[in-house]
């Protein structure tokens, strides 16, 4: 027995699920940027459960997303490793985590970033996907340089 | 030098800049022989109005023997009919053996390039790159100071002016340090300063030129782009605040030139045109033995 509370207990904050995703270990305060990547704004009816600034002893104050009834693509992972680096992503069957993976980073992002630069070939009427090179903390566009940082989120081409 | 598409100077390495420059060198004293160019055909397309850079192109193609096409007055081109850039080029791709481009959209040379087999040279998109420029600019560097243990100080609108940023990303192949001089509101963009830490360039940033001008050996000058601003009055706020005249290039080097892509406005005084610092008539000028240079290397001649 130990006197301070683990990681596994904090996350009994929030509820679990009996079937979904569950991607921990989110820098803090970044939890409604998953969902943005997800595109889940609460219209479509989705279960989700969040815990935000729930104290961490790899990330000091990490935020937790749990969304019933969804197993995450590969591109809506990859946008997450842009603003989540060292998140996980637990795949949850009959309550059960049955896969456990870490996110990557890929080396690039096709047609998931809309280039905020407003000049920029990409956002005209052009036969041209976006692409973004991945670089130290952000992504960085091919086309025009632009790179995006701060604001990530924003930018994700949902739908 | 063997490239398909020149786009920016981040993907010319310094013996690719010093094979043009010295192409130049040798085109200057002795012209190639006009036959082997008499089929060679070069379209301009300058989405954007230009005048030294579009006739220089001309210029260095018809002085190499070969002949020019070109879109006319955009207005009149198939732009206004909504045809995408992608489908111009695809087209024009079947007229000529090159492609010389300027738009007004950052990443359309990049974009464009991806469309077409002949070699295409990016002619400045919007407030991305210049290369072109970036190569004369450098011949008359070398001819007048040379490369080694340069100090060059690069002041006006870095933020906008794609000169400036391709100018920069050269510098970084050389033994340069690189002083950058302007309002804090047109510093370098974020991008180009990425960039030039990631190569370790030597950069120093100021907002006053009295601040670094006696170590210079070069003073490129640029101008306070008015088309840029949304707003007059951020303009009038910048606009006039540099201005080199004779009596502030007493506190130079007697050897130090002052460089300027042109066209200038009120950031040179004309009588600084009558020293031996004034060199950007002479920077214009070099334009076509470079370009005739690289359309050389590209379009056959040295590659024959």
């Amino acid at each position: 027995m130990t006197d301070h509370p683990t990681d596994n207990d904090r996350e009994l904050r929030v509820s679990k699920i009996e079937n979904g995703t569950v991607i921990d270990h989110v820098p803090g305060g970044q939890a409604l940027k998953v969902l943005a990547i997800l595109d889940i704004d609460g219209s479509t009816g989705e279960t989700v459960s969040i815990g935000m600034n729930i104290p961490s002893e790899k990330l000091g104050r990490k935020d937790i997303v749990k969304v019933e009834s969804r197993e995450l693509s590969q591109n809506e992972v990859d946008v997450i490793s842009l603003i989540a680096p060292d998140a996980s992503i637990n795949i949850i069957r009959e309550f059960d985590v049955i896969e456990k993976s870490r996110v990557d980073r890929p080396a690039t992002v096709t047609d998931v970033i809309a280039c905020p630069n407003r000049n920029c070939i990409t956002t005209q009427s052009e036969p041209v996907v976006s692409k973004f090179d991945v670089v130290d903390d952000g992504v960085r566009c091919i086309y025009c340089d632009t790179i995006v940082r701060d604001d990530l989120a924003e930018h994700i081409q949902t739908g | 030098m063997r490239r398909e598409h020149v786009l920016t100077t981040k993907e010319l390495s310094r013996s690719d800049i010093e094979a043009v420059l010295d192409r130049a060198v040798d085109i200057a004293r002795d012209p190639p022989d006009r036959s082997q160019y008499e089929d060679t055909i070069l379209a301009l397309l300058f989405f954007e109005p230009s005048t030294r850079t579009k006739m220089s192109f001309d210029t260095a193609m018809k002085r190499l023997g070969g002949t020019t096409v070109d879109l006319g007055p955009v207005g009149s081109s198939s732009v206004t009919k909504g045809e995408s850039l992608a489908d111009t080029v695809r087209v024009i791709e079947g007229y000529a053996d090159g492609i010389v481009l300027r738009h007004p959209s950052e990443g359309a040379a990049k974009m464009a390039s991806e469309f077409v087999d002949v070699p295409l040279i990016n002619a400045g998109d919007g407030a991305g790159h210049h290369p072109t420029q970036t190569l004369l600019d450098l011949y008359t560097i070398r001819e007048n100071v040379g490369f080694d243990d340069l100090s060059i100080g690069i002041m006006g609108d870095l933020k906008y002016g794609r000169t400036v940023h391709s100018l920069s990303h050269a510098l970084t192949k050389l033994d340069a340090r690189q002083h950058f001089i302007s309002p804090e509101s047109l510093r370098l963009p974020r991008s180009v300063r990425y960039d030039l830490h990631e190569a370790g360039a030597n950069v120093r940033e100021h907002t006053e030129i009295e601040d670094v001008l006696s170590s210079l050996d070069v003073l490129y000058v640029t101008r306070i782009q008015r088309e840029r601003f949304h707003d007059e009055n951020e303009y009038r706020k910048v606009a006039g605040q540099y201005h080199i005249t004779p009596d502030l290039l007493e506190g130079a080097d007697d050897d130090l030139i002052v460089m300027h892509p042109l066209p200038r406005v009120d950031e040179i005084a004309p009588d600084v045109d009558e020293t031996a610092h004034a060199k950007y008539f002479q920077q214009a000028h070099n334009g076509v033995p470079v370009r005739m240079a690289l359309l050389d290397l590209l379009l056959g001649g040295a590659n024959k």
